[in-house]
């Protein structure tokens, strides 16, 4: 059992080993000193978080809903919420893409049309079709995530919350969500991993347009495509780093949580 | 008063039908009968946690059957006690006097006496983590009648611990009895338990509540 989990172990040490075998630090001071690679760097950072966020803010009524209900209808929420996670990423994109320039009924009123003529917010090709394309994807890693937390959680400490005169609501905001902290920094964690290793549905959607569109994972694809091999592997390389300080961040930050609860015996708030 | 007009259950596959049962008010009754039988299911029918396929709950001369949880004035502690793993003791015995909007100074006083009464004072700042069984017990008692219900549902409160933790609560719940006075319905598979404190007994076998006569 333990050489076949050292396998994969050595495997992904193996893949960064050759990375970092491949590219040199003059490589790293190259991508670094191009303004279109530090625009990336900074969409990547902004629409990660953005997305990651707004991932958590559905995922915890929704995670709730499906950890503690059952009503008709609920089976094909459940299995609605799976789509985007089994979807192949181009399809996603193309429909995202279809969606937004579907001409709809005689006067064929069109969504992307209708945001930016009438509200002043365009979408496709722009930064909110990275965070929307992010968002679609991260969001349902979220709500399993948060309905596994809510699993974990006695239901039954909210259902005397509520013979004490709570409503449904007031014992999920007083007892349940209280007792979620870890599960929503693991959400807001996988949300956000997932938001950066986004490609498909951003280039389809988004497109890759140097200094608009462009976040970390197009920059990869942009490199290659140019045939500048070492500045693809350094930007990847780039990517590894930034996953593994905000992850190792995200992760302290729910220790640290843990410990001050353990200290004083309120673990969340 | 607690009174079940023809109450009917249906959980799953289990069924319990037509249970009619009434507890005057100020009495302490004791319902006993096999692990599955449905008295959980009877407390939660009470509560309003649990809505009954038909029949009716009256509490206090008043029809609740339709009343949300916590609208019919009921101290409710499960077999599990289901203390709120982020509040300390001292939240706990305030939960309900702040959902009942208690000005501060009733808030205090009425968790002070709470505390007092179940014997929990150097306990107040203490987080529920490190209580032990009979603390938490009391604990989720304090919970429940802080807000002085008007009847008061255990659910084998006594089934976790350890002899003489048991004895201390049993004298605890005697002494409760009598200083509030409210009418208690205590799940127990415990005799001894039953015959200390039982104004009423009643068993619940095969479907059937039937009242036992006490010695």
């Amino acid at each position: 059992m333990g050489g076949i989990s050292s396998c994969f172990l050595l495997l992904i040490v193996l893949l960064i080993a050759a990375d970092l075998a491949f590219t040199s630090l003059a490589d790293f001071k190259n991508v670094l000193a191009k303004p279109e690679i530090r625009a990336s760097i900074r969409l990547t950072l902004l629409s990660c978080t953005v997305s990651a966020i707004l991932s958590v803010i559905v995922a915890i009524p929704l995670g709730y809903l499906l950890s503690r209900f059952r009503f008709p209808g609920r089976f094909l929420i459940d299995t609605l919420v799976d789509i985007p996670i089994v979807l192949p990423p181009l399809v996603l994109g193309l429909s995202l893409l279809i969606l937004f320039h579907l001409p709809i009924g005689s006067s064929g009123w069109e969504l992307e049309t209708w945001l930016r003529d009438e509200v002043g917010f365009p979408v496709t090709y722009r930064w909110p079709a990275v965070v929307i394309a992010q968002f679609a994807v991260a969001c349902a890693f979220a709500i399993r995530t948060m309905g596994v937390t809510f699993d974990q959680i006695n239901p039954r400490a909210e259902d005397v919350a509520r013979t004490l005169g709570c409503t449904r609501l007031q014992a999920f905001v007083q007892i349940a969500l209280p007792q979620s902290g870890r599960g929503i920094i693991a959400a807001l964690t996988i949300a956000w991993a997932r938001a950066l290793g986004e490609f498909g549905p951003i280039l389809v959607f988004a497109g890759a347009t140097r200094m608009r569109t462009e976040v970390l994972s197009t920059s990869v694809f942009l490199e290659m495509s140019v045939g500048d091999l070492n500045a693809a592997v350094a930007v990847s390389l780039l990517m590894v780093t930034i996953a593994i300080v905000v992850l190792v961040a995200l992760r302290g930050l729910g220790a640290r949580r843990w410990r001050l609860g353990t200290l004083t015996g309120d673990r969340t708030r | 008063m607690i009174r079940l007009d023809n109450i009917s259950i249906t959980v799953g596959t289990f069924h319990l039908p037509n249970v009619s049962l009434e507890i005057e008010r100020g009495r302490y009754a004791i319902l006993m009968g096999k692990t599955g039988c449905g008295k959980t299911s009877l407390l939660e029918t009470i509560c309003g946690l649990r809505k009954p396929s038909s029949g009716s709950v009256w509490l206090q001369d008043v029809d609740v059957t339709r009343y949300a949880p916590g609208d019919r004035e009921i101290g409710y502690v499960p077999q599990d006690l289901a203390l709120f793993p982020t509040y300390n003791v001292a939240e706990h015995l305030e939960f309900g006097l702040k959902l009942h909007k208690a000005s501060p100074s009733q808030l205090k006083q009425r968790r002070d006496e709470t505390a007092e009464i179940l014997g929990i004072t150097h306990l107040l700042r203490r987080p529920i983590d490190g209580l032990s069984g009979g603390e938490a017990q009391r604990v989720a008692l304090g919970r429940a009648i802080a807000v002085e219900p008007s009847v008061l549902l255990l659910d084998e409160p006594l089934s976790a611990l350890d002899e003489e933790t048991r004895d201390e609560m049993l004298e605890l719940l005697q002494s409760l009895k009598e200083a509030t006075n409210v009418t208690t319905l205590h799940v127990t598979h415990n005799l001894a338990e039953a015959e200390r404190l039982a104004d009423c007994r009643y068993r619940l076998s095969d479907s059937v509540l039937e009242h036992v006569a006490i010695d």
